[in-house]
């Protein structure tokens, strides 16, 4: 047999194509970035763009109703931009998923409309604007109307405290990590209601086991997100990240071992509660049409699905934040971020901490979908046994050893850096192994030859 | 014909109602609480605030009206949302969204998800009895008094709204100091709860 031979070799198009999906989407947190200051809560920036505007337009803008209303236009526009991030985010997060999957089922995926079939969620998207909003006749039609809104609010929400890097958050509650496990509770009430009001079995059947779900996994996240809380002694995200460092024998996933399998619990309680694959019983293609969406259509749909990849970021996001140190960059403690203050390096070490948040973030969301293409769906009564009798006990034990490791740490400050060091030198030599098994398998198979000629 | 003018009497009692309180709350509350001589413009926290303050009441008021037992559930969802962003304006952070995450993460799921087992949901006669306007008359009549008395009777307190302090930690530090008593009074009723539910849907298994 002859050597294997691609037919051709397009590697600059394809890093022309991966560059273009990794930057179109954050664009939007640059975007953000810039507009902060407005944002500040004293009002100060809204009260200066105000004087400039009044400079420009030669009116006085200085009193209370123009600067109540400023505030609200700047409001409006960050979220706008937020939404329109996890909007963007999503539909290339889904032609990416696509082509990954492609590639795991040994076929070819969506490689036609634009460089590597990269325009194809634009496609997609302007097709669901374009087609018809049905809604069944015997369907209860304003709740059908608005189930998807509940779901988009939900999903839209977490923005609020989700941090993009050192200062890209838009507010820094005190209360952040329970802010975003409680307004996912709208998604669950969205696509309950979605489910009732469709007048549909199938999607009834959907919505009942997107509530068990979302309920029972609901528990032991709540419960592995208290490891991290606990650790850092608050629930704000960004103190969370400031408690950890840069280093990986700094985060907090190494620096406890109940927290490496909180982490994990965590992870798996995210998975289901955003129906993924290996948990999409709701949707279930193969036994109950779409689940809670099987009657829906148009733009509806697409807020649905939408919402849905969107939430491959967030519940990343969160891992990242929680436990893989956030934007902490090596080099850069505390003191070394607050002496930039006010030089021109202030801007760019704000990108350059959200490009670290995006990186870790952007690999987490690669591991699930991953995931999606390599497990296949468990049954109904194995999702309960999975969270009712392994997870939710292991997230107690780990919050109970938590407890005692942080007494232990009071006593004997080392403890944290010799866990840290001994389980960051131990995932060092899982990875390794892993990218030779990997290797293994490629050269076993062809070689070394990377064909990318159907890209 | 009598049924319709018997509901538009209704109404127009209930609007009667709301007409005097509001008058009453305009003329002699507000004005105690106002700074004399000027009116102050509404800044864009006030008008959040009564949008909050005005879904709250159309959420509840949507729960006690609304004939089917699914829309109940979503106007409790509006109040119990109004609710949580009321206590945002109280500075309650913590209380906040407790009270998304218990009410609407649990409560109004379970509820929708109860009522999604129900046969028969969207039979208003199955569902949605009501007492008819004689028994409404005679509850309204026993409860409105006490209400209005306590609205009216109890000194509020009124305060400018302090700066948005943390409250988790204080709240933590309270309940397992001060009020560790009841804290633990209430763990245990919800102890029992839970032992309850599992004693009620467990199936009783014959030995055979």
């Amino acid at each position: 047999m002859a050597p294997y031979q691609p037919k051709s070799d397009p590697k600059w198009l394809v890093a022309l194509t991966l560059a273009v999906a990794l930057t179109v989407p954050f664009l939007f947190p640059v975007l953000i970035l810039l507009s902060m200051p407005l944002a500040e809560p004293s009002g100060g920036g809204v009260t200066l763009a105000l004087r400039w505007l009044g400079n420009v337009l030669g009116t006085d803008l200085s009193g209370p109703v123009a600067h109540d209303v400023g505030t609200a236009v700047v409001l409006l526009l960050i979220a706008f931009l937020f939404i329109n991030f996890g909007a963007i985010f999503s539909g290339i997060c889904v032609w990416w998923e696509r082509r990954i999957a492609g590639r795991m089922q040994s076929r070819i995926g969506p490689n036609r409309q634009g460089l590597g079939g990269f325009l194809v969620w634009v496609a997609d998207a302007v097709k669901f604007l374009l087609k018809e909003d049905l809604v069944p006749a015997e369907a209860d039609s304003l709740l059908f109307r608005i189930a998807p809104y509940f779901v988009l609010t939900g999903f839209a929400l977490t923005f609020v405290v989700l941090p993009f890097g050192h200062s890209v958050v838009m507010a820094d509650l005190n209360v952040g990590v329970f802010y975003i496990t409680s307004v996912t509770a709208l998604v669950v009430v969205g696509i309950l209601i979605s489910g009732w009001s469709s007048n549909s079995k199938w999607a009834l059947f959907g919505g009942m086991r997107s509530a068990a779900q979302v309920v029972s996994y609901e528990i032991p996240a709540g419960l592995a997100v208290f490891v991290p809380v606990l650790m850092a002694g608050s629930l704000s995200m960004q103190d969370i990240i400031r408690a950890q460092g840069a280093a990986p024998w700094d985060w907090f996933i190494f620096r406890n071992p109940a927290a490496l399998v909180a982490f994990f619990v965590l992870f798996t309680s995210q998975l289901a509660e955003a129906n993924r694959t290996p948990f999409d019983l709701p949707e279930a293609e193969s036994e109950l049409v779409a689940g809670y969406l099987s009657e829906y259509s148009g733009f509806r749909f697409a807020l649905f699905f939408m919402s849905e990849f969107g939430n491959i970021w967030v519940m990343s996001a969160l891992a990242t934040t929680l436990f893989f140190g956030g934007w902490q960059v090596p080099g850069m403690p505390a003191a070394a971020i607050s002496a930039l203050k006010g030089t021109g390096a202030w801007w760019g070490w704000q990108l350059v901490s959200m490009a670290v948040f995006a990186v870790k973030t952007l690999l987490l969301a690669n591991v699930v979908i991953w995931l999606r293409w390599t497990l296949p769906r468990i049954r109904i009564d194995q999702m309960m046994t999975l969270s009712w009798k392994y997870l939710v006990p292991i997230g107690f034990v780990c919050l109970i050893f938590t407890l005692f490791w942080q007494l232990g740490v009071g006593a004997a400050p080392g403890l944290e850096l010799a866990s840290g060091v001994a389980l960051s030198v131990g995932a060092l030599f899982v990875v390794i192994a892993f990218f030779r098994r990997v290797f293994k398998n490629v050269t076993d198979v062809r070689g070394d030859a990377i064909d990318l000629s159907n890209w | 014909m009598n049924r319709t003018f018997s509901k538009l009497a209704l109404w127009a009692f209930l609007a009667l109602l709301v007409a005097l309180f509001l008058g009453y709350f305009i003329t002699r509350v507000l004005p105690d609480y106002l700074p004399a001589g000027r009116a102050v413009p509404p800044r864009l926290g006030d008008l959040v605030f009564y949008a909050c303050a005005a879904a709250t009441v159309a959420g509840a008021a949507g729960v006690a009206f609304s004939r089917n037992i699914v829309w109940s559930c979503i106007g409790l969802l509006i109040a119990l949302l109004g609710t949580a962003a009321l206590y945002v304006f109280l500075s309650a952070d913590f209380l906040a969204v407790a009270q998304l995450l218990v009410y609407i993460g649990g409560v109004l799921v379970l509820i929708l998800f109860a009522v999604m087992l129900t046969n028969r949901i969207g039979e208003v006669n199955v569902s949605n009895q009501s007492l008819g306007l004689g028994g409404g008359l005679a509850v309204f009549a026993a409860v409105a008094p006490l209400l209005m008395l306590v609205a009216v009777l109890v000194p509020w307190p009124v305060r400018p709204p302090g700066p948005m302090a943390p409250t988790t930690a204080r709240i933590g530090d309270e309940f397992l100091s001060t009020w560790l008593l009841p804290f633990e009074v209430a763990s245990v009723v919800l102890l029992a709860t839970l032992v309850g539910a599992v004693v009620m849907a467990r199936k009783e298994l014959k030995a055979d």
